[in-house]
């Protein structure tokens, strides 16, 4: 372009050779610049460029997952989380093939039992028959860790599932709704965070105290869900009001879709960030209140065991047995570790923006 | 149908006040206007001047609280919608009256796919199936011209461009074939060439399925080409009012003729670009007299002391002003 020569607007009486004015300011009459003629040619140019770039998907996730994997302690904990979730499931099985150890199975024949120490047989000699050693009744304490780490999971899954499905619709109600419903429906969370929560489940459990095993630890499940949607609730409401007021909000009102809708099918899916971060976080919490529970004796009843009942018994003869408390706290604190790396983890790659780099 | 005298729409008096911590704010104050079927009208005005509101007010979707709709009608085909069950609105939002909104990278829903947020429409409106459903959304966007509609139906909004995806909302605000489309600033959030096409699209598709219009934008150059009947607003009143035309060559208040001095000239080289001094009021305190005297040239002593006459020029030219007579004849021997 020839750049020596000021370009004056209204000159355009005399084209330059170098300067073609812009046909467009010829047209002053009636129609707008923008619907000259030559702008039609430059949209099909621009829906030719488009169409040459289909790209591949790559969805929110793909991105949130890449960056998971670029953070090591993230990685670590995801890949623990897994061995130990798949451990405990098929833990068992496979040591009573093995080993014909199940978690319940009290060796007779013996005339006293002991606890015999890992990997030593009970005269003394290495062994692997109880790799992580025996308890007080001679139940191979391996096969015992990997029940008790079931039961420990799914109490901290379920209760953290529960705590989702209250704590999501709940806070979700009161954020979209607002006004007076929201400031009620927030203050009876209040109200309840201001109670301490332990002995609102100690209360609960001890009320509906069941007969079996397996009742009490349903009951578990119900006690900590109903008390660990607090903090969720508080979240999703947060969420949801940054997000109601946002334009797609409006635009889907603006089509007729109801309210319950635009709250579930629109709104929520966008919480989904933080409320997974949180129920990552949710359920060490929820493990750590379960032990606390079984080591009080409100948890879960013999002859179903968790890390918690484990620990229980094990701290009772710490001085003579030590594996007997080490091995299912380790388990145990592994395991924890793991799903708070896991949780910083997913914080990170969901929330890109956020402090931490 | 005797009563709406073959208005599809009919403003009547509308008023919606906002209440907040500075006390009322009369965002919309007593706003009058019919919409034939067809035909488009353009509300024109600066930022907080209330064109949003109003038609916000139109389909019930003011956040209530802090706003309410104080009084006044809004006739769709002779029913009031404000005084309809809030069920009875939704069936009329997205299915007789749509909306298009200012930014597209923002009104659509970035964790829903395209499909699903097209398919939502129809299925709730029009009863399609799924499958019915998802054929006619890829249709609608081939018809905004989508290229590869269908490949790119199941995609995220992230994926498509500010443009492509204001063509996506025009779609689904399309979908039902609903008789007013109301588009809020629809190119603002755009630039300039992408501006003109989607401009260029919404005329196309108007013509073709002769839905009316409302267009909203502050944008005097896009209301030109655009629309039949123009409205001017200020601080929550019509200033003016007049067919587009008539407007664009005589204007009969001094806020519009302003406005108009106000839009670069390309074929006279200017010095300074004009601009109307001052900012516009703060809607909850409004003196009593005329809410743009402060910043009017011509304004006289009982401009600040007198609200303002809404006064007839012509049978379809009205102007809010104490010298709308005045202002109109001067500009008539201008032109």
């Amino acid at each position: 372009m020839n750049n020596d020569r000021p370009t004056i607007p209204g000159d355009h009486d005399q084209p330059e050779p170098g300067l073609t004015p812009d046909p467009a300011l010829s047209y002053r009459e009636g129609d707008i610049i923008h619907t000259a003629p030559e702008f039609a040619l430059a949209d099909a140019d621009v829906l030719a460029a488009e169409r040459s770039d289909v790209i591949a998907s790559t969805s929110l996730w793909r991105d949130a997952w890449r960056r998971l994997l670029k953070n090591r302690l993230a990685v670590f904990g995801m890949i623990a989380v897994v061995f130990i979730t798949v451990a405990c499931l098929l833990g068992p099985l496979v040591i009573k093939q093995l080993t014909g150890m199940t978690p319940d199975l009290i060796p007779s024949g013996v005339g006293h039992i002991r606890s015999t120490p890992p990997l030593r047989a009970p005269d003394g000699s290495f062994s692997w028959l109880h790799p992580m050693g025996t308890d007080n009744q001679g139940r191979d304490l391996l096969a015992r860790v990997l029940q008790g780490g079931q039961i420990s999971l799914m109490v901290g899954i379920i209760a953290t599932l529960v705590s989702l499905l209250i704590g999501v619709s709940y806070g979700a109600t009161a954020g979209y709704l607002g006004g007076r419903i929201d400031n009620l429906m927030m203050r009876a969370v209040d109200v309840l965070y201001s109670l301490p929560y332990i002995i609102i489940v100690i209360v609960l459990l001890s009320v509906f105290k069941s007969q079996t095993a397996r009742g009490q630890v349903i009951l578990l499940f119900i006690a900590l869900g109903s008390v660990s949607w607090l903090t969720m609730a508080r979240i999703v409401r947060g969420q949801v009001l940054s997000l109601k007021n946002q334009e797609f909000v409006l635009a889907a009102r603006a089509t007729g879709v109801s309210t319950p809708r635009i709250i579930f099918r629109h709104i929520v899916p966008n919480t989904l960030g933080p409320v997974i971060v949180y129920a990552t976080l949710t359920i060490p919490t929820v493990m750590l209140t379960e032990a606390f529970l079984s080591f009080l004796g409100f948890g879960v009843q013999a002859p179903l065991a968790s890390w918690g009942s484990l620990a229980t018994d094990g701290i009772q003869n710490i001085g003579i047995f030590p594996w007997q408390l080490v091995f299912p706290g380790v388990t145990m604190a592994l395991t924890l570790f793991s799903l708070n790396f896991l949780g910083d983890g997913l914080r990170d790659a969901l929330d890109p923006q956020g402090s931490r780099q | 149908m005797s009563s709406s005298n073959g208005n599809l729409l009919d403003v009547r008096n509308l008023r919606t006040y906002f209440d907040t911590e500075d006390g009322e704010v009369k965002a919309v104050d007593g706003i009058s206007f019919q919409l034939k079927r067809g035909e488009t009208l353009g509300i024109v005005g600066e930022s907080g001047s209330g064109k949003s509101v109003t038609n916000l007010s139109i389909i019930r979707l003011i956040p209530e609280p802090p706003g309410r709709i104080v009084g006044g009608k809004v006739l769709l085909d002779g029913v009031d919608i404000l005084s309809l069950q809030e069920s009875e609105v939704r069936k009329i939002r997205g299915r007789r009256i749509a909306m298009i909104f200012q930014d597209p990278m923002t009104s659509l829903n970035p964790f829903m796919k395209i499909s699903r947020q097209m398919m939502e429409v129809t299925q709730l409106h029009l009863g399609h199936t799924r499958s019915q459903a998802y054929e006619h959304a890829i249709k609608m966007l081939e018809t905004v011209g989508i290229p590869e509609a269908r490949a790119r139906v199941d995609n995220y909004p992230h994926e498509f461009s500010g443009g492509m995806r204001q063509r996506v909302m025009i779609a689904m605000a399309l979908s039902c074939e609903p008789e007013l489309l109301i588009a809020d600033e629809p190119t603002t959030a755009l630039d300039v060439t992408i501006q003109a096409q989607i401009l260029e699209l919404i005329k196309k598709l108007k013509q073709v399925t002769g839905t009316s219009m409302i267009l909203i934008t502050h944008d005097l150059g896009v209301v030109a080409g655009m629309t039949d009947h123009l409205i001017v607003m200020y601080a929550g009143k019509v200033f003016e009012q007049a067919s587009t035309s008539e407007l664009f060559a005589r204007p009969g208040n001094p806020y519009t003729q302003g406005l108009m001095r106000s839009v670069p000239d390309p074929l006279k080289e200017q010095g300074e670009l004009y601009q109307i001094p001052g900012l516009p009021p703060d809607v909850a305190h409004l003196p009593p007299g005329c809410p743009f005297a402060p910043r009017c040239q011509r304004a006289e002593e009982i401009c600040t002391r007198e609200f303002p006459p809404f006064v007839e020029l012509t049978c379809e030219h009205f102007s809010l002003c104490h010298f709308a007579q005045e202002v109109y004849e001067e500009s008539r021997t201008e032109a």
